[in-house]
C-alpha cells in the first residue's frame, strides 16, 4: 500500500510529489495554466477526428482500464474510443456485473487489475471520493481520471463544457454562465464551477428551487437564483442539468411537470438571456422536464458539439496524465 | 503489593489538592498521601519526579466490539489502549454485536472483563430493543446482570411517546439514561456535517439544527419522567445551551463532548478522509470554538474518547461506506493537554472533565486521590513529547485522524485498585 508516501487529507492527492497533475480527479485545485494546457491539447486532437487515419501513437503499449461502477453511454464510449485512438489498449469492465456484486472492495478489484500491468483506470463510482481512495492508494504506479463520483465531481464533463463554451462562445473571461436545475445533487455542476471559476469566468449563476439549489451554495463563488427569468437576464451560457427522478421521491419537487413549469428551458424563455445564448447539456436529457425539444434541438444548442467535444477532450486528459508519468 | 511513589506532584480534582509529595498505596487503597505510616514498608518505590497523578480517567463511551467478530478489536486489546492511556473505568456500550440488550450478553461481558483485570468496565444496557426504539427491553434484568446505565449509543428514539416510557421505566430502577440527542429524518444518510464542505464534496450531510432539536426534545421527555439524563458526545454549542438551561430549571441533565469535536473541524475531512468520519460530525471552525467557550466556562461536564475501533480491513471503503468513528482512547490525555497548551483550559479542570465530570454523569463514586480512596490512578509525564504513530497503538483500531501529532503527556503508569496495570 502507498498508505507510507499519502496521508488522507494532506494536499491534493492529483499531483505528485514533484506537483505533476498524475491524476485527473477533480476540477477544484487545478492551476490555470493547466487547464489552459487540456484545452489547448484538445484543440489539437479536435481536428485529428476529421482525418481518415484518426489514431495518433501516443499511448502504444500501455493499457487503460475503463473501470464503470455506474451505467454510462457517452462517458464509457468516449473514453474508450479517446484511448483507442491514442493507440492503448482499453479493458472495459462494467462492474455491477462483476465482482464488486460478489463483495470485492474496490480497492482488491484494482490491485487485481495492477497485476496485469494497467497503465490507468477511468473511474465511474456511485460513492463520492472513490477516485480520491484509488488515486491515494495507486500513488504514482498508474494514473486515475475520475468520470464521475457521485455527487461529487465529473472533471472531463466540466471541462468539455468549458472547452465548449470558449470555442463556440468566446472568452471565458467576459462571459456570465447561468447553469440550471438540480446543482445540489451534481457532480457535474461542482466541476464546471470550478473550471469557470479558475478560468475567469466574471459571473457564475446558479438558478433553481432552493430545495435543489440551497442558498449554501455561494460558497463556491457563485450567485444563487431561484427565479428563470431573473438568473437568465444577461447570460451567455446556459448549463441544463440532467433532473433525476429520484428527487420527487425524497420530496425535494412536487412533480416534474411543475419544475418543467418553473425551470424547463423553453424557446420562450430562452428570449430571457441574451441573444444567441448557447445552451449546453450534460445529458442525457429529459425532454419536457428540464428542457423542452424546441430548445434541445435548436439553434442554439451546441449539446451534439459538447459529445465530439469529449471524445478530443478525454484524448487530451489521458495524453497530458501519461506524459507525466512516462516521458519517453 | 505496597508501593509508595515519591516526590510526585498529585493532582486531585476531586478536591482541589495540588502539591509535590509521597502516595503510599496498599491494599488496593491510598493510605497516605503526604507523610506515611512510620512501619510502612513498600514492594517498589516509584521516583515520581516530573510526574503527575491524578485519578484515573473514565470514558464514558467505549466500544469494544465484545460481543462481536474480533477483527476490529475486542474488550482485550481495547483495554489494553484505555489503561495505555491512564483510563481506570469504561462504560461500554451497548451496540454491540449481538447487542447488549439481553441480561445474557451483559453476563457474558462482565465475566470476560473479570477475567481481564484491566481497567473497571461498567456495562450499559440497551434502552431499547435492538436500539431501535420500538420496544422497551427488560431493563430490571440487564440493570440485575450489571448495567449501571442505560444507553441508545448513536441511536435516537424517533417516537417522542416511547422515550418517554423508555425513560420513565429507567427512572424507577435509578439508573441515568444516555441519549444520542438528534433528530433522525432530518440528519437522515448524513455522513458529515451538512455546510460548506458538504457541498463542496458532494457528501450528504447532518445539520447542526437536527442536534439541537434533537437534544431540546430529548431534554423535553426526560422532564416528563425525571429520570437523570446524560448526552455523553454534543458538538454544537446551542445543544450544550439546551442542557445548562434544563440544568438551570433543576433537571438532571448534563452533557459530554469528545476530545475530536474540541480539536477537529470539518476541515480535517479534507479530501475524503475518512479517518475523520464521526458522530455526531465534525462541524465547522466557528462551531469548535464555541464549543470551547462553552467548556471553558463550565457548560459541559465530561471530556471522552467516544473510542470506537475499527480494524485494518476498512482501510479500502470510500467515505460513504466508512464506518462512523475514531480510536484515540489512549492518546485522550495528551489530546487534552493540547487544550491546556492552547490556553482553553486549565490542566485542573481537564482532569476534572475526564473523571470527576464523567463519574458524576454515570452516578459512579467520585475518584479521587485522598487518603482512603480506591487507588485508581494514573501517573503521566507532562513534559515528555513524542510523535503518533498510527500502526503503533495498542487499540486494534486503525482509524485515527492524529497520525504524525505532536503531542506531550505520555502516561508512565496506571492502577487500578492498587494493581499495576500499565507501565509505560
Amino acid at each position: 500500500m502507498s498508505a507510507a508516501t499519502f496521508r488522507f487529507g494532506e494536499g491534493n492527492p492529483q499531483y505528485d510529489a514533484q506537483g505533476r497533475l498524475r491524476h485527473l480527479l477533480s476540477t477544484e485545485g487545478l492551476r490555470e495554466r493547466e487547464l489552459l494546457q487540456i484545452l489547448d491539447t484538445a484543440e489539437s486532437f479536435l481536428s485529428i477526428a476529421h482525418r481518415s487515419v484518426k489514431k495518433t501513437p501516443t499511448l502504444r503499449g500501455r493499457t487503460i482500464v475503463n473501470l464503470f461502477f455506474e451505467n454510462s453511454t457517452r462517458t464509457r464510449s468516449t473514453f474508450e474510443l479517446a484511448a483507442k485512438r491514442l493507440s492503448a489498449d482499453v479493458l472495459n469492465i462494467a462492474v455491477s456485473t462483476s465482482s464488486a456484486s460478489k463483495g470485492e472492495s474496490l480497492i482488491d478489484t484494482v490491485d487485481n487489475l495492477m497485476a496485469m500491468q494497467v497503465d490507468g483506470f477511468v473511474l465511474r463510482h456511485p460513492e463520492a471520493g472513490a477516485a480520491h481512495l484509488i488515486a491515494c492508494h495507486l500513488g504514482d504506479s498508474a494514473l486515475v481520471v475520475n468520470a464521475g463520483d457521485g455527487q461529487h465531481a465529473h472533471p472531463t464533463q466540466a471541462l468539455l463544457d468549458v472547452f465548449t463554451i470558449r470555442r463556440l462562445a468566446g472568452p471565458i473571461e467576459n462571459r456570465v454562465v447561468a447553469i440550471v436545475g438540480d446543482v445540489l445533487h451534481s457532480r457535474v455542476a461542482r466541476s464546471q464551477i470550478h473550471a469557470l471559476s479558475i478560468l475567469g469566468c466574471p459571473e457564475i449563476r446558479v438558478i433553481g428551487p432552493r430545495t435543489l439549489v440551497p442558498e449554501e451554495l455561494s460558497a463556491l463563488g457563485v450567485h444563487v437564483y431561484h427565479d428563470l427569468q431573473a438568473g437568465l437576464r444577461g447570460v451567455d451560457v446556459i448549463c441544463a442539468l440532467r433532473l433525476q427522478r429520484e428527487r420527487m421521491v425524497s420530496h425535494r419537487l412536487p412533480s416534474l411537470n411543475e419544475f418543467y413549469h418553473r425551470f424547463g428551458l423553453t424557446p420562450e424563455r430562452l428570449q430571457w438571456a441574451d441573444q444567441g445564448a448557447l445552451v449546453l447539456h450534460p445529458g442525457p436529457m429529459n425532454r419536457g422536464v428540464e428542457i423542452a425539444s424546441e430548445v434541445a434541438d435548436g439553434a442554439q444548442s451546441v449539446i451534439l458539439q459538447q459529445v465530439a467535444h469529449g471524445l478530443a477532450m478525454r484524448m487530451a486528459v489521458l495524453t497530458i496524465l501519461a506524459g507525466a508519468a512516462g516521458g519517453e | 503489593m505496597h508501593r509508595i511513589i515519591r516526590n510526585i506532584r498529585v493532582m486531585d480534582p476531586s478536591d482541589g489538592f495540588d502539591a509535590v509529595t509521597d502516595l503510599a498505596v496498599a491494599a488496593g487503597r491510598i493510605v497516605a498521601r503526604g507523610m506515611l505510616p512510620p512501619d510502612f514498608t513498600a514492594g517498589e518505590v516509584l521516583d515520581g519526579t516530573g510526574l503527575i497523578a491524578c485519578p484515573g480517567f473514565i470514558e464514558t463511551s467505549f466500544q469494544a466490539h465484545t460481543p462481536g467478530h474480533g477483527r476490529d478489536g475486542d474488550l482485550a486489546s481495547e483495554l489494553r489502549a484505555a489503561v495505555a492511556g491512564g483510563v481506570t473505568q469504561v462504560l461500554l456500550r451497548p451496540d454491540t454485536l449481538p447487542m447488549a440488550d439481553i441480561p445474557a450478553v451483559l453476563q457474558e461481558q462482565r465475566i470476560l472483563a473479570d477475567r481481564l483485570a484491566l481497567a473497571n468496565v461498567h456495562l450499559s444496557g440497551a434502552l431499547t430493543t435492538q436500539l431501535q426504539g420500538t420496544a422497551l427491553t427488560e431493563m430490571a434484568g440487564l440493570a440485575a446482570a450489571g448495567a449501571i446505565a442505560f444507553s441508545q449509543a448513536k441511536e435516537p428514539v424517533l417516537s417522542a411517546a416511547l422515550l418517554r416510557l423508555a425513560l420513565s421505566y429507567a427512572a424507577d430502577l435509578g439508573l441515568p439514561v444516555l441519549l444520542h440527542g438528534e433528530e433522525p429524518e432530518l440528519a437522515a444518510n448524513g455522513v458529515m456535517h451538512e455546510g460548506r464542505l458538504s457541498i463542496r464534496l458532494g457528501l450528504s450531510g447532518r445539520p447542526a439544527a437536527a442536534e439541537q432539536i434533537g437534544v431540546q426534545r430529548d431534554i423535553a421527555i426526560a422532564a416528563l419522567s425525571g429520570c437523570p439524563i446524560h448526552f455523553p458526545h454534543l458538538s454544537i454549542a446551542a445543544a450544550v445551551a439546551e442542557v445548562v438551561a434544563a440544568r438551570q430549571r433543576g433537571e438532571p441533565v448534563t452533557c459530554g463532548v469528545s476530545i475530536h469535536h474540541l480539536l477537529l473541524t470539518e476541515q480535517d475531512i479534507g479530501f475524503f478522509n475518512l479517518h475523520a468520519k464521526i458522530l455526531p460530525p465534525l462541524r465547522a471552525v466557528a462551531e469548535r470554538d464555541a464549543l470551547r467557550h462553552a467548556i471553558a466556562m463550565g457548560a459541559i461536564t465530561a471530556i471522552s474518547s467516544d473510542h470506537n475501533p475499527w480494524g485494518v480491513d476498512r482501510e479500502g471503503m470510500t467515505f460513504t461506506q466508512a464506518p462512523f468513528g475514531i480510536a484515540a482512547v489512549e492518546w485522550l490525555l495528551p489530546l487534552a493537554l493540547r487544550l491546556v497548551d492552547e490556553g482553553v483550559l486549565d490542566l485542573m479542570t481537564v482532569l476534572h472533565l475526564l473523571s470527576v465530570g464523567p463519574a458524576q454523569a454515570l452516578g459512579l463514586p467520585v475518584p479521587s486521590l485522598a487518603v482512603g480512596a480506591t487507588a485508581d490512578f494514573c501517573i503521566f509525564d507532562p513534559d515528555s513529547y513524542f510523535t503518533v504513530e498510527t500502526g503503533r497503538q495498542w487499540s486494534r483500531g486503525r482509524n485515527l485522524p492524529y497520525g504524525q501529532w505532536e503531542l506531550r503527556g505520555q502516561v508512565r503508569y496506571t492502577l487500578v485498585a492498587g494493581r499495576m496495570v500499565f507501565r509505560g
